[in-house]
């Protein structure tokens, strides 16, 4: 029997978060997260949520709250978006390095000054380099499903690395749907209880986040980076085994949609995903072969996956959220790492920056200037700048 | 008293410098506090002597928190303790001036708030000792810091102490008071107190340094006592929304005395040390108007 209900993207999350049965909570308002730590906190009041909810005075006291917790065993919740993923920055890679394995959700927003209370992913992408494994989810079906998943990947014990699961702020977070929301006793199954193995108990007492001297440090770091690469495989298996209980499957780490025989591919991040698909629809009943690659996961970088999908496509256009100011966008620059050994012509656009809306017409300007590309010299094309 | 504790040593084999009043603090509390115990220490001498890979000093469970994250670390595994069942643990903290009365100030504030159950103990050494002797906002007047140095224009340290007992009292936190390295019998029953407060407490320790202050490994405790001794410290509680002043001094033996004996006072003039004796005055008065 199903069990649909019409949420927000926030919703769809705080629902993911109650079925995975948290211990501890600890999260600080932000614009366009507040919903999400709302509906936990009146989830804890109804008591349908059996969790310790802590107010907490900052995002850097968020992230170490949880982080505290964890050690102990206990599963843990937190999110934030923009001002405060940045000031949780030092945390972040505290958490990565102790290799504590949290679960955060990041409602994507523009990052100050201009002040902005609107979306892009400029917020998440420049903390690529922080550890954590990043997913960017495209709808509210995809944010409730990949919350439970995030937890079986960051406690996986080949794995045991921070997940920060990524929504557009207002574009999902605000926007209503009907999903499917899985029984408890098919998330049980998925999600068996948290066992962290040598967490601080009393009866074996542990020392943990130490100093290390730099011939030790590398060796963390090492380990740091194969859990991180090892997470690649455990994705692929936790969508099979969540597919088989849900029946819904999300394909990894990229996906593609009418890639095999492109000529052009446009690469996505996030919610923009179903837009560009229905504006492929429209140019493959016109005769344009033309596809889109979704790129779920930013950390680990699926340069494989890229790399096959795009196999037969002579023309690869980048559309993402986000700048790094003197260079290119940051998805553009990975993704041009993982086709270095190729010969496509590869062109950036950057769009939506605080909130800018990507418009179906923009969409289509783009695949028309990709069609065209000899004629565009530039790397990085801004669009959407017309008043 | 003293012969009831714990003859277990939690803090042992530590690098930290000969005469260390902070080390002092944190393996007596540990003694009494007992091996059911969590602690978080932050940046600072403490994690630097005690938590160098694999050589860790804590012989129960321990962990560094970012600096800024003290308060914060100690409520989440305060939470989790709860979610998970854990009874009968303390969870402590131990963390420097610096640590506590400039970065670490806002998440303690937020853990006070909330009434948590743990335990906050500042072992003050006057400055950013880890660090190499840098001024925080407990470095007392006129003290020489490598970031205050006496000079012609600047005669050390221009901030007097920013007052942290007050601060956390003004919480109505369950339980504060002020301790010193100088008086250990009444350190251990605060600390013994601090352990069955059912809410949050704070403690805050004067825990001299001998590398920063400028005097010998041996006289740690001797200089502490006369702190308190010469009324620039003080031996105070705060419990049930009541001050308590533990030892009322009538008569203050020299300031003068007390700080020359310390290199970090060694530049002060007749003028500064006039200028610490009517601070030290006026504190006084607040005190016992206020504690007695």
């Amino acid at each position: 029997m199903s069990n649909k209900v019409f949420v927000s993207g926030n919703e769809a999350v705080a629902i993911g978060v109650k079925l995975a049965k948290p211990n501890v909570i600890a999260a600080y308002p932000i614009t366009p997260q507040t919903i999400v730590v709302e509906r936990l906190a009146e989830m804890v009041e109804r008591q349908e949520l059996n969790a310790e909810y802590m107010y907490v005075e900052s995002e850097h006291s968020a992230l170490s709250a949880v982080m505290g917790a964890s050690v102990l065993g206990a599963r843990t919740f937190t999110a934030t978006s923009s001002q405060g993923l940045l000031y949780m920055a030092e945390v972040m890679h505290y958490a990565s390095g102790g290799r504590v394995p949290l679960v955060m959700m990041n409602a994507n927003r523009s990052l100050a000054l201009p002040w902005s209370i609107f979306g892009d992913q400029r917020d998440s992408l420049s903390m690529l380099d922080s550890g954590w494994i990043q997913v960017y989810v495209e709808d509210a079906q995809e944010s409730l499903d990949m919350i439970i998943q995030a937890y079986a990947l960051a406690e996986h014990k080949e794995v045991l690395t921070p997940v920060m699961v990524n929504l557009d702020g207002f574009v999902l977070t605000h926007t209503y749907e009907a999903i499917e929301v899985p029984k408890e006793e098919q998330v049980d199954k998925f999600l068996p209880g948290f066992e962290l193995e040598g967490k601080m108990d009393l009866e074996n007492p542990r020392n943990l986040f130490f100093s290390s001297s730099p011939a030790d440090n590398i060796r963390f770091k090492v380990q740091q980076h194969q859990a991180m690469e090892n997470s690649r495989e455990i994705i692929e298996i936790l969508d099979k085994q969540y597919g088989e209980i849900t029946g819904r499957r999300y394909g990894g780490l990229a996906t593609g949609y009418k890639t095999e025989d492109a000529d052009i591919i446009l690469i996505t991040l996030g919610s923009i995903t179903g837009q560009v698909r229905a504006v492929v629809d429209v140019l493959r009943a016109g005769g344009e072969k033309v596809g889109v690659v979704k790129i779920r996961f930013m950390r680990p970088f699926p340069e494989t996956e890229i790399l096959k999908l795009c196999s037969n496509a002579a023309v690869i256009g980048v559309l993402e959220k986000d700048i790094s100011f003197g260079y290119h966008g940051t998805v553009y620059t990975n993704v041009t790492d993982a086709l270095k050994n190729t010969n496509k012509r590869l062109i950036n656009f950057v769009g939506g920056l605080g909130g800018k809306n990507i418009s179906q017409q923009d969409i289509e300007e783009i695949f028309r200037r990709l069609k065209n590309v000899d004629k565009d010299t530039n790397i990085v094309n801004f669009i959407g700048l017309e008043v | 008293m003293l012969d009831r504790l714990d003859k277990e040593e939690y803090f042992y084999g530590h690098k930290g410098c000969g005469g260390c009043g902070g080390s002092l603090a944190v393996r007596l509390a540990l003694k009494v506090l007992g091996k059911d115990t969590f602690v978080v220490l932050p940046a600072g001498c403490m994690s630097a002597v005690g938590f160098v890979y694999p050589q860790l000093c804590f012989g129960v469970n321990a962990l560094i928190s970012p600096f800024a994250s003290t308060a914060a670390m100690l409520s989440g595994i305060r939470a989790a303790a709860k979610s998970l069942n854990i009874k009968n643990c303390n969870v402590v903290g131990f963390a420097g001036d610096g640590g506590t009365a400039d970065i670490g100030l806002q998440a303690l504030s937020g853990a006070i708030d909330r009434g948590d159950k743990i335990i906050y103990i500042c072992y003050d050494n006057e400055a950013y000792m880890n660090t190499g002797v840098q001024q925080s906002s407990l470095t007392p007047y006129g003290a020489r810091t490598t970031t205050t140095p006496p000079g012609e224009h600047i005669h050390g340290s221009r901030n007097s102490k920013k007052n942290m007992f007050e601060i956390v009292a003004a919480h109505h936190i369950k339980y504060a008071a002020t301790a010193s390295i100088g008086n250990i019998p009444d350190y251990i029953k605060k600390v013994e107190k601090a352990k069955n407060t059912n809410g949050t407490s704070y403690i805050h320790i004067a825990a001299p340094c001998p590398t920063g202050w400028g005097i010998d490994s041996s006289e740690t405790v001797a200089i502490a006592r006369e702190a308190v001794e010469c009324g620039l410290w003080y031996l105070a509680e705060y419990e049930d929304g009541k001050y308590k002043l533990n030892k009322n001094v009538k008569e203050f033996t020299s300031i003068r005395t007390y700080l020359k004996k310390q290199g970090r006072f060694k530049h002060l003039t007749d003028e500064d040390i006039q200028e610490i004796e009517r601070q030290r005055d006026e504190n006084i008065k607040f005190i016992k108007e206020r504690y007695i």
